[in-house]
C-alpha cells in the first residue's frame, strides 16, 4: 500500500479534469480525494504500488483534451483510512495559480447531440460539456466555478444538477451546463432592438438570412454582423451601413466541404481551421468563388472560419455556402458584446437581432491565422487562446507588460509563465482604452496577480505609456520597440540565449528618437545592439505618410535621386498642389520624421508601382503588393550597404532607381512587387552573414509586422537555412504589435530579476 | 524630470515643457501648485487685487503673414493678464536684439508694439535692450511683462471648471501656427492664412459684464493649442472634458493645410483666442456676446465638462466613437504603425 499528495497546476479546472481523475482512481481501485483550489488540482489517493503507479502515469498520458499541465508535483504521505474516492468541493487557498481554459469549439459529442432529435438537448444552441463550451468570456473571478461565471444567473433543473454533481458524467461540473428547461435562451429583436414574440427565433434568423437582411447575432465573444455572403446587394448594403469600404470581412461556412466551394485549402490550414481554437484562417479565394466580390475587395484571400458555438453550426446548418461574420462595431471601436449597447448602437446598421440572454463578461475578437512556410502564425491572438499560459525559458519576478497603442495586448508573468490578453485593440478609442483598463483588472484578478513592475514602449504619446505612468505605485520599466519584438519571438521560442533579430515592421520609436522599423538587433532579454538598419527616410507628415503611401513614394524617390528627381507621372489620383507640397516639406525637413521602417519602404514601393496611394486599413498597401508578387520571378535590385562608424546601414536607393528604370519600361506590377520582395530576402541574407561574421551568432529571429508577409518569409527561410542559420519565427503570439507585451514582460522581468540579485 | 539636458521639447508647451516647470523650475522658485498655476499671478495689495504676468516672446519668422514679433509681445501678456479676468493696464519691453540686425526691422517691430499697445489701451512705461554677438539670438528676442486691475470681484482660474460647464471658444484654431511655419518655410500654400493675433481683453470684459460669475475659466490657447490648454485646464479643475469634434472651428485653409502637413489643429498655436468654461445656462448668453464681438465673429460651443476627477479629455469624432486627447510629449509624433 502506498498513498501519494498529486498537486497539479495549469489550465485543470473547468476541463473536466476531476471527473477523470475519480473515474482513473475508481478504475484503479484506489481511495482518496479530489480537489480543485486556487492552485489547480489536488488530489490525494492510496492503493497497491503498482496501481498508483498506474494510475500516477495514467494522470497525465490521458488528461482531457482541453487540460494543459505546468506542473505535477507529487509525493508520499501517510495512509489514511478511507474507503472510497470522492470528489470534495472546492477550497480557495492564498495562491491563485490556476489558469483559466479558453473559450473552446463545440465538441463533438455535444455536436452528435444538438443533432440528435432524441436528445433532450436537441437544436439547444447553449450545449456544452467539460470538454467543450464557453469559458474566459464568461469567468468573473476565481475559483472557476458557477456562481462565479456569468452562469451564475441560470439555476440548475433537476436533471442538469445531476449531471453536473454525477462524476461519471460529461458535464461533471461543467460550469456552464444548461438545457432548455433552465438555460439561456435566444431572443429575436426588431432593427430597433425591440424583442419580438417568434416561436423559432432561430428560424425566423435564417429566414431573414435568406432574405439578404442584415443581422447582429451574438456569440461568444461579442456581436458580428452577419450577411448572406453570397448576396452581393446584402454584403454591399452592409458595406454602406458600416462605412467600411475595402478591409475585407470574415466568412464562416459550415464545413471544409462548403469553404472548399470559394477557397483553396491545403492540409495545413485544414488543420488550423478544425482546431479547438477555431480562429480565421487566411486562405487564397479561388477565381470562380461564387460569394459576393465585396467581401474582400482588391484582396486575393478570404479571412475563412468554421462555426465554434452550438447557435453557428443551428445557424449555417444547410442553406448558406457561407456567412459573413464580422464583427459588430462602429468604424475603429471594439466589438460590441453589451447587450444593452449592441441593441441600441447598430440600430442603423442591423435590420434584427439574434441574441440571447448568457451574458458576455469580456469582450474577445475572432483570433486570426495565416499559414507560412507551413507553419501557423497568428495575426491577432484572442478568442480560443486566451488566457492560455506561455511558459517561459526563466522564472521572474511578476510583471504586467502594456503593450503598443495599435493592436494592444497586454501580458502578465507569473515565475515562469505569461499570460498575454485578448486582443484589446487601438487605444486611441477610448472605449478601447477602457477595455485596457478592463483587462489589467479583471486578467489581474483571476490571475491573482497584482504587479508592482509594469513594462512600456518608450514612445512618449502611446496611450499605453501613459496609462503607465499614471499607475501608482509601480516601477516603470521602458522597453525599446524592436528590443521587445526580438525577446518576443525567443519567448515564442522558448529561448533565451543572444540571436540577431531581424525585426521590420511599420514603426516604433527608436532609441535615437527617431522612428525605427527595418532593424538588425543583437541581442537576448539582457539588451540589446542595433546592429544595422534600412537608411532613414523622411516621413512627411508623420502618420499622414502612413495613411497616405504616395507620400512615402515622393521620400523615396527624392532620397534615390535627390535633384535630379523624376517627375512623378506615377500618381494618377494627386493634385499637383499637393506633391509640390510634400516635396518641399521633404525638402526643407517640415514635419518629417525620419523613419527606417520597413513597412513604409513596402508602402513607398506600392504607391510608386501604382497599387495603391491611400489606405483605408492598416498595412492595406504592403498587402496589397505581396498579393501582386508574380510567383516565380527570381529577379532582385541592388541596395547598398554602407559600413561606417555604428550600425550598417542599408540603403535602398539602387533599388529606389531601378524600380523606377523597371517602370518605365512597362515591366508588369507583380514582377516589380517579385523583385522588390526578393531583394530583401537577399539583403536579410547578407546583412545576417556580415553580423554573424561579428558576432558569431547563428540563430536568427524574424520579428514584427512585415513578417506577416508569406511571399518575404518563404523567400527569407530557405536562404538563411541554406547558409547554416536556425530561423525562429512566431507561432503562439503574432509577429506584429500584438505579440510585443510578452517581449517587455520578459526584458522588464529580466531586468527587475538581475536587479535583486545585485 | 528624465532628462539631464535641455531639450527643445521643454519648449513645445506639451508634456515636456509641463514636466520642466513642474520638475525643475517651480518647486526652486515658487512651489506654487499645479492647481494654482494660471496664465497671470493675482495679487492683492492695499485691498485692491491686481494682476501681474510676464512672457518671453521667440518666433521664426520675426514678420509673419498677419503680424509680427511686436504685436505678438503685447498681445500675448495682455491676453495673459485678461485671462485672469484683469484690465491691462502696464507693460514694460525687455529687448533682446542680434548683432546684425537690421534697424529698419527693429523700428518695424517697435512700431508694431506701439500700434498694438495703444489698440489695447496699455502704456509701455519701462525697458531694457541688450545687444548680444551673432548668433547668440536670433534676430530679436522680446520679453514683456504686465500689470493689469480688476474692475471686478470674480476669481476666474483654471482651477474652476464645473461639471456641465459649457467649452466656448472665440473663433477658427490653429492661424497663428499655421501662418507662422507657412511663413518660416516659404510653404506655397495657396491661400493666405493669418495670424490670428489679437488683444482680447475687451472681448473679455464684455463676457464678464454679461454672465458675470457663470464665468469660470479662460485661458488662451497658444503654444501647444487647444488639446494642451484644455488637458490643463481638466487637470487643474479635475474635471472630465469632452470636445465635439465636427464643432471645432477650423478655417479651411487651415484644414487643408493641416492635412497636408499632418498636423492636428487642436494641437497647433493660437494667439488671438480664448477658451472660455462658463455655466450651462450661460453658453447661449456667452456666445450671443462673442459673435457680436470683431474677435468672436466664429465663436463656438465646442464641448462641455462631462465629469469630475479624472483630468482627462475625450474627443467625439464625427462618426460618435470617444478618444483620449493628452498632451503631447514635444512635437506630433509618428505612432500609427
Ligand atoms: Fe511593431
Ligand atoms: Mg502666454
Ligand atoms: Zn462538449
Ligand atoms: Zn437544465
Amino acid at each position: 500500500m502506498k498513498r501519494c499528495r498529486i498537486e497539479i497546476e495549469g489550465i485543470v479546472q473547468g476541463v473536466g479534469f476531476r471527473p477523470f481523475v475519480y473515474q482513473l482512481a475508481r478504475r484503479h481501485h484506489l481511495a482518496g480525494w479530489v480537489l480543485n483550489d486556487s492552485r489547480g488540482v489536488t488530489i490525494e489517493a492510496q492503493g497497491d504500488t503498482a496501481a498508483m503507479e498506474d494510475f500516477l502515469h495514467a494522470l497525465r498520458a490521458q488528461a482531457p483534451p482541453l487540460a494543459v499541465i505546468t506542473r505535477f508535483k507529487t509525493r508520499p504521505c501517510p495512509l489514511a483510512t478511507e474507503d472510497s474516492f470522492v470528489i470534495h468541493a472546492s477550497n480557495e487557498t492564498a495562491e491563485r495559480r490556476i489558469q483559466i481554459a479558453p473559450d473552446t469549439y463545440v465538441c463533438g459529442d455535444c455536436l452528435a447531440e444538438l443533432f440528435d432529435p432524441a436528445d433532450r438537448r436537441y437544436r439547444y444552441p447553449f450545449i456544452n460539456c467539460t470538454n467543450c463550451g464557453p469559458r474566459y468570456t464568461i469567468v468573473t473571478g476565481v475559483p472557476y466555478d458557477r456562481p462565479l461565471t456569468t452562469m451564475a444567473d441560470f439555476p440548475l433543473c433537476a436533471d442538469c444538477r445531476r449531471e453536473y454533481e454525477n462524476p461519471a458524467s460529461r458535464r461533471f461540473h461543467a460550469q456552464p451546463n444548461a438545457c432548455p428547461a433552465c438555460g439561456p435562451r435566444l431572443s429575436l429583436h426588431d432593427g430597433a432592438g425591440r424583442r419580438l414574440e417568434v416561436p423559432d427565433a432561430l428560424g425566423q434568423a435564417i429566414a431573414l438570412l435568406r432574405q439578404g437582411r442584415i443581422l447582429a447575432v451574438k456569440g461568444l465573444g461579442g456581436y458580428h454582423l452577419v450577411v448572406d455572403a453570397a448576396n452581393d446587394q446584402a454584403v454591399a448594403e452592409l458595406r454602406r451601413r458600416k462605412t467600411r469600404d475595402e478591409k475585407p470581412f470574415a466568412l464562416m461556412s459550415r464545413d471544409l466541404e462548403a469553404v472548399r466551394r470559394y477557397a483553396w485549402v491545403n492540409e495545413a490550414e485544414e488543420q488550423l481551421l478544425l482546431g479547438v481554437e477555431r480562429p480565421i484562417v487566411l486562405l487564397p479565394r479561388r477565381a470562380d468563388h461564387g460569394l459576393s466580390p465585396r467581401v474582400a475587395p482588391s484582396n486575393g484571400f478570404f479571412g475563412v472560419m468554421l462555426p465554434y458555438t452550438p447557435l453557428h453550426h443551428l445557424l449555417l446548418e444547410d442553406q448558406f455556402t457561407a456567412l459573413v461574420m464580422t464583427s459588430a462595431n462602429l468604424s475603429d471601436e471594439p466589438i460590441l458584446f453589451e447587450d444593452g449597447e449592441a441593441l441600441t448602437r447598430l440600430s442603423d446598421i442591423a435590420d434584427a437581432y439574434l441574441s440571447h440572454n448568457r451574458r458576455i463578461h469580456t469582450r474577445t475578437d475572432d483570433s486570426i491565422a495565416r499559414i507560412l512556410a507551413g507553419r501557423a502564425v497568428l495575426m491577432r491572438r484572442s478568442r480560443g487562446y486566451v488566457p492560455r499560459g506561455i511558459l517561459l525559458p526563466q522564472a521572474q519576478p511578476t510583471v504586467l507588460a502594456l503593450g503598443a497603442e495599435l493592436k494592444n495586448t497586454i501580458c502578465f508573468t507569473q515565475e515562469n509563465r505569461a499570460f498575454l490578453s485578448q486582443h484589446i485593440g487601438d487605444l486611441k478609442n477610448l472605449e478601447v482604452l477602457r477595455g485596457l483598463e478592463h483587462s489589467v483588472d479583471h486578467l489581474g484578478r483571476i490571475l491573482g496577480l497584482r504587479p508592482r513592475i509594469v513594462a512600456h514602449d518608450l514612445h512618449p504619446d502611446y496611450l499605453s505609456t501613459r496609462f503607465a505612468e499614471e499607475l501608482p505605485e509601480v516601477r516603470r520599466i521602458g522597453v525599446q520597440h524592436h528590443h521587445a519584438h526580438l525577446v518576443s519571438c525567443l519567448a515564442d521560442n522558448g529561448r533565451d540565449e543572444p540571436a540577431i533579430g531581424v525585426i521590420f515592421d511599420g514603426l516604433g520609436f527608436g532609441a535615437d528618437g527617431h522612428i525605427w522599423g527595418g532593424e538588425f538587433l543583437l541581442g537576448d532579454a539582457d539588451g540589446f545592439e542595433r546592429a544595422a538598419h534600412l537608411a532613414y527616410l523622411p516621413m512627411p507628415g508623420g502618420d499622414a505618410a502612413t495613411r497616405e503611401p504616395w507620400r512615402m513614394a515622393l521620400s523615396a524617390l527624392a532620397h534615390a535621386f535627390g535633384e535630379s528627381l523624376p517627375e512623378p507621372a506615377f500618381f494618377p489620383t494627386h493634385a499637383p498642389g499637393d506633391l509640390r507640397l510634400v516635396r518641399q516639406m521633404i525638402a526643407r525637413g517640415i514635419n518629417c520624421p525620419l523613419t527606417s521602417s520597413c513597412g513604409r519602404l513596402f508602402d513607398a514601393v506600392a504607391a510608386l508601382i501604382g497599387v495603391r496611394q491611400r489606405i483605408s486599413y492598416e498595412g492595406q498597401a504592403a498587402l496589397e503588393l505581396e498579393q501582386i508578387a508574380a510567383e516565380g520571378e527570381q529577379g532582385r535590385y541592388a541596395y547598398e550597404l554602407y559600413d561606417r562608424q555604428g550600425p550598417f546601414v542599408v540603403d535602398p536607393a539602387p533599388l529606389i532607381r531601378s524600380l523606377v528604370e523597371d517602370l518605365g519600361q512597362g515591366v508588369a506590377p507583380g514582377v516589380l512587387s517579385a523583385r522588390f520582395h526578393n531583394t530583401l530576402a537577399a539583403m536579410i541574407q547578407e546583412v545576417c552573414g556580415r553580423l554573424r561574421e561579428g558576432s558569431g551568432l547563428n540563430l536568427v529571429a524574424l520579428s514584427g509586422g512585415v513578417f506577416q508577409n508569406r511571399y518575404l518569409t518563404e523567400k527569407t527561410l530557405p536562404l538563411l537555412e541554406r547558409d547554416g542559420f536556425t530561423v525562429l519565427t512566431h507561432s503562439l503570439v503574432p509577429p506584429n504589435d500584438g505579440g510585443l507585451a510578452l517581449g517587455q514582460a520578459v526584458i522588464a522581468g529580466r531586468l527587475a530579476a538581475r536587479q535583486q540579485q545585485s | 524630470m528624465t532628462n539631464n539636458i535641455i531639450l527643445l521639447g521643454h519648449g513645445s508647451g506639451g508634456k515636456l515643457s509641463h514636466q520642466l516647470l513642474d520638475d525643475v523650475i517651480i518647486p526652486r522658485l515658487s512651489g506654487l501648485p499645479q492647481r494654482e498655476q494660471n496664465d497671470a499671478a493675482v495679487l492683492s495689495h492695499g485691498g485692491r487685487r491686481l494682476a501681474f504676468t510676464t512672457d518671453s516672446y521667440v518666433v521664426d519668422p520675426i514678420f509673419f503673414p498677419g503680424g509680427d514679433i511686436g504685436d505678438l509681445a503685447v498681445n500675448g501678456t495682455v491676453n495673459d493678464l485678461a485671462m485672469s479676468g484683469a484690465r491691462p493696464l502696464y507693460l514694460t519691453v525687455g529687448l533682446i536684439l542680434e548683432e546684425g540686425l537690421p534697424v529698419a526691422d527693429l523700428e518695424r517691430v517697435l512700431d508694431s508694439m506701439k500700434a498694438a499697445a495703444a489698440a489695447a489701451g496699455v502704456a509701455i512705461v519701462a525697458g531694457d535692450t541688450k545687444v548680444v554677438p551673432r548668433g547668440k539670438a536670433d534676430k530679436i528676442f522680446i520679453n514683456t511683462a504686465g500689470i493689469g486691475v480688476f474692475d471686478h470681484d470674480l476669481e476666474i482660474l483654471g482651477s474652476g471648471a464645473r461639471v456641465g460647464d459649457q467649452i466656448l471658444v472665440n473663433g477658427t484654431i490653429g492661424d497663428h501656427g499655421m501662418a507662422v511655419l507657412a511663413g518660416r518655410e516659404g510653404l506655397d500654400l495657396h491661400s493666405d492664412i493669418q495670424s490670428d493675433t489679437a488683444p482680447l481683453h475687451e472681448l473679455v470684459a464684455d463676457l464678464i459684464a454679461g454672465v458675470g460669475r457663470d464665468l469660470h475659466v479662460l485661458r488662451d490657447p497658444t503654444r501647444g493649442g487647444v488639446a494642451t490648454t484644455l488637458k490643463e485646464i481638466a487637470l487643474q479643475s479635475n474635471v472630465d472634458l469632452t470636445l465635439e469634434e465636427p464643432a471645432l472651428p477650423v478655417g479651411e485653409a487651415v484644414r487643408g493645410a493641416c492635412a497636408i502637413l499632418g498636423l492636428d489643429p487642436l494641437y497647433v498655436a493660437n494667439e488671438g483666442k480664448l477658451l472660455a468654461l462658463l455655466a450651462p445656462e450661460a453658453a447661449g448668453r456667452a456666445l450671443d456676446i462673442m459673435h457680436r464681438h470683431p474677435q468672436g465673429r466664429h465663436a463656438a460651443i465646442i464641448g462641455e465638462v462631462t465629469g469630475a476627477s479624472a483630468g482627462k479629455v475625450y474627443l467625439r469624432t464625427a462618426i460618435g466613437g470617444l478618444r483620449a486627447i493628452e498632451m503631447l510629449a514635444g512635437e506630433q509624433l509618428p505612432r500609427i504603425c
